[in-house]
């Protein structure tokens, strides 16, 4: 007897007002509040009410633009946004359950300090942090470093032999990065903290370790500042939409957000991660891998459908996206997301249109539609991020066994 | 006519990675949960002080060539953790140290920034810089800054983060709907800045926040670092010891106000002090003594001892006489990643001085170092306490104080509980938060209102 299919994961992609940039525009929406806790503590509150796997929150090292070499001077659309992993922390101590992954740019910042920014988002969420690695070619996003050269490159030249050294380059870093995360986070070993009195020793020193990392770009010593964090490990995720950040998926995350057009494709992508995961040597290990989706959705198809033709009409343009967009009501989703299981996929992150509406859609319609189809839990069955991910604590490479 | 009375400032410094903090009391919790944070932060709002206080480390500390392990070790990212507290407390500043040198200005802009977006004008920022290539090699810089560098780049980060925060003037933002008109300047946030340290141009991407920049402390004792603070700092951290040097210090700083253009009200000087209550002040020294000496236990004296001495006194007994051999001078090796050993620019002289004062009290090595150590403390009845308090600050030897419990983390409980209602009843401590943000709890005028531009001011100054 074939065995049941697993339950579905199930994240939010958090970003402004929402993935469209006229939603900020929408009767819901709450531009003026982008900056204030309030606004994203309501917005994770409610992720959680609808029991999803974790939220996503978007960040990058540059004002946003359409255009990847700076500023488009557009006046009407959000600009400006706040630390993600900040964001993160300061709606842990305010939510139990769900999962809280910041995104991390790991071409320009140190991994010593998102090592430990990581951890400690763990400890103050008690086990629920997570970590999207994210690399950045953006022309306008080196010289706000000025530690690296500026490499003046448009999205359509990733294929020419210049772009694609370039993505090997920030891909090969965003593994070493990954890398030092990982050991920094087990360079404490569980049980170092002793506190014992009779000696006057408050940790085993023997329990603390180098990590001694030289990469090409930078080298660590270590160990962390910050103890273990509570799961361990906090979980890495990457999105993915081609062959370099596949293998970063299949080498280095816990999870990868992928972007398939169809069901054809996401079985072409399954199978070049599933691949470069045994190649890595972690055919035994669980790499979620999600599918990403644009969602407009309503109870009413034509309701969906008039809401993304109005936020079109205000843009000035048909909305496209690296991943599909899905237009339509909670039970078509569903079905297209039960195919996507079909094929392979472990869960999906749903890239709300426009805040709040569609998280709405998501937690009040989707998420009961799914339940009703027993393919959605009814309620959180483990305290932390990996819990919900059915992903163990792993054990410290460090330890001796 | 008499002065008029002084409020007292009063802030809370979670308790470090040093032998300040007793944890083997049976009393003492975890350094790392954020429970113990939620703690001592909540403790501190309820007993209305300014802010709370987190001090960092970017590398574990060493003594001959081993991770120290007497002390607490281990301690959280200080935006990550101050963020958290921001949703646990309403009104408490929330100030952090952060180093100048492993860090970029875009980054470190962007958090206080968001820090302070996210605490609604609560943030603070303890600019240090690191001395030691030891700390260099967990960063992608490496440890090659030279010394005169560091302080170049510390200036230099300052004024460039500055400007990071002037880069959004705050009404950019119109966020018309009907109008479709969201920003009011079509590239916000433009920067330009061209130094020895820094060549960094482009769009700082964190609108203008509600302090507009979070309040600068300066922490340090030198000529330079006064000047530095009197140039542009909102608060010092120091750590006078006595009444007389206290004020000492207090004139000189506040004296030089002036020159930068700014009333003595705008640069609060605040001591870091701990303290011990008892029922009584002879009950309050007891359980001082007692405290002492679990701070400097025989290995921890011996440990201590040899920071001084640069060399390894493993063979010496703590209950026993000082070394009668001098101090290692040079390059120090045996103690790296700690503060302490850089306060005494002369070792020999310390040494001798030490050696002096253990045989005219015929104190053992264990002992000295419990003399010699201890810092400003406020012991007594929380009567006494508080009225040492009051005339400390009542004298212009400081504005107030950060106060560090040698309990983590309910070690200002009692002080909560005993000493501030006794200054309230005084009137130099308020019985309710009057503003919303740190700059107005600590009296620095309205948010957001820069006045100068302070590393540039003190380089002016270095380079005259």
């Amino acid at each position: 007897m074939p065995s049941a299919p697993s339950p579905l994961h199930l994240a939010v992609a958090l970003d402004a007002a929402g993935w469209h940039p006229a939603a900020w525009r929408e009767p819901g929406a709450r531009p003026r509040e982008l900056f204030t806790a309030r606004y994203w503590t309501d917005l994770v509150t409610e992720a959680e009410r609808g029991l999803l796997d974790f939220v996503t929150i978007e960040d990058s090292l540059s004002l946003q633009s359409s255009s990847f070499t700076g500023p488009d001077g557009r006046t009407d659309q959000v600009r400006g946004r706040l630390d993600a992993v900040l964001v993160a922390a300061r709606v842990a101590p305010l939510t139990r359950h769900i999962g809280l992954v910041p995104t991390a740019v790991v071409t320009h910042t140190e991994p010593f300090h998102v090592s430990k920014a990581v951890a400690t988002l763990d400890y103050v969420s008690t086990g629920r942090a997570g970590v999207q690695v994210k690399v950045s070619g953006r022309a306008d996003e080196a010289p706000h470093f000025g530690r690296r050269p500026a490499v003046p490159l448009r999205v359509d030249e990733l294929d020419s032999p210049a772009g694609l050294a370039l993505l090997k380059e920030l891909f090969d870093e965003a593994g070493d990065y990954v890398e030092v995360l990982r050991r920094l986070w087990d360079s404490w070993e569980d049980d170092a903290e002793i506190r014992d009195a009779a000696t006057g020793r408050f940790i085993d020193r023997d329990k603390l370790h180098y990590i001694d990392f030289t990469g090409e770009r930078f080298s660590v010593k270590g160990p962390s500042i910050t103890p273990r964090p509570p799961q361990g490990q906090p979980v890495v995720a990457a999105l993915a939409h081609r062959a370099e950040p596949f293998r970063l998926v299949a080498t280095s995350a816990d999870v990868g957000f992928v972007t398939p057009r169809d069901t054809e494709d996401t079985r072409a992508i399954l199978t070049e991660i599933r691949d470069a995961q045994a190649t890595a040597g972690r055919d035994g290990e669980t790499v979620h891998v999600f599918g990403d989706l644009v969602v407009f959705l309503d109870d009413d198809p034509a309701a969906a459908a008039d809401r993304r033709a109005r936020l079109e009409e205000r843009a000035g343009a048909p909305y496209t996206s690296d991943a599909r967009v899905f237009t339509g009501t909670p039970a078509e989703l569903a079905d297209l997301l039960l195919e996507g299981r079909e094929a392979g996929l472990t869960g999906f992150r749903l890239r709300p249109a426009a805040l709040p509406h569609d998280l709405e859609r998501i937690t009040r319609g989707l998420v009961p539609e799914l339940q009703r189809r027993g393919a959605f839990r009814t309620a959180y069955e483990a305290a932390t991020l990996r819990g919900l991910l059915g992903l163990p604590r792993p054990a410290n490479r460090y330890a001796a066994l | 006519m008499s002065k008029p009375v002084k409020q007292i400032h009063l802030a809370a410094h979670f308790p470090g990675v040093n032998n300040s903090t007793v944890w083997s009391d049976p009393a003492a919790g975890s350094q790392i949960d954020f429970s113990s944070f939620a703690h001592l932060a909540r403790t501190a709002e309820r007993a209305k002080f300014d802010f709370l206080f987190l001090a960092e480390g970017l590398r574990l500390r060493e003594q001959n060539g081993e991770i120290y392990d007497l002390d607490v070790v281990g301690r959280p990212d200080t935006f990550t953790v101050l963020t958290a507290l921001a949703a646990v407390t309403e009104k408490l500043g929330l100030a952090g140290t952060i180093n100048s040198t492993f860090n970029e200005p875009y980054e470190v802009a962007r958090q206080f920034a968001t820090l302070d977006h996210l605490s609604a004008g609560r943030a603070a920022w303890n600019v240090v810089t690191s001395w030691d290539e030891f700390t260099g090699q967990n960063f992608r810089r490496g440890g090659f800054l030279a010394q005169e560098d560091r302080y170049l780049r510390a200036r230099q980060f300052l004024a460039a983060t500055w400007e990071l925060f002037d880069s959004w003037r705050g009404d950019e933002i119109t966020a018309d709907q009907d109008a479709g008109i969201f920003l009011t300047d079509p590239a916000p946030g433009r920067f330009d800045h061209h130094v020895d340290q820094f060549d960094i141009s482009g769009h700082f991407n964190v609108p203008r926040s509600p302090q507009g920049r979070p309040v600068i402390f300066q922490a340090g004792d030198s000529e330079e670092g006064r000047e530095f603070a009197a140039s542009g700092a909102d608060a010092i951290f120091t750590r006078h010891g006595t009444l007389e040097d206290g004020q000492a210090f207090y004139t000189d700083v506040k004296r030089r106000l002036a020159r930068y253009g700014r009333t003595h009200d705008e640069l609060k000087i605040l001591p870091g002090v701990s303290f011990v209550l008892g029922d009584t002040d002879a009950d309050a020294r007891e359980k001082a003594d007692v405290i002492r000496h679990q701070q400097v236990s025989g290995p921890t004296a011996i440990k201590l001892l040899e920071q001084l001495w640069n060399r390894d006194l493993g063979s010496y007994d703590p209950d026993g006489p000082l070394p009668t051999v001098d101090p290692l001078v040079g390059e120090n090796t045996v103690a790296r990643g700690r503060a302490s050993v850089r306060m005494h620019r002369d070792p020999v002289a310390t040494a001798a001085r030490w050696r002096a004062l253990a045989e005219e009290k015929d104190l053992s090595i264990r002992e000295l170092i419990i003399a010699v150590t201890g810092r400003q403390s406020f012991i007594g009845s929380p009567a006494t306490v508080a009225e040492a308090l009051n005339h400390f600050v009542q004298s212009d030897a400081s504005d107030g104080f950060i106060l560090t419990p040698h309990l983590t983390p309910g070690g200002l409980d009692d002080f909560a509980d005993t000493v501030v209602p006794l200054l309230q009843e005084r009137g130099v401590f308020r019985r309710e938060y009057e503003g919303d943000t740190l700059r107005e709890h600590l009296g620095l005028g309205a948010a957001g209102a820069v006045r100068s531009d302070p590393a540039g001011a003190a380089n002016r100054k270095a380079a005259s």
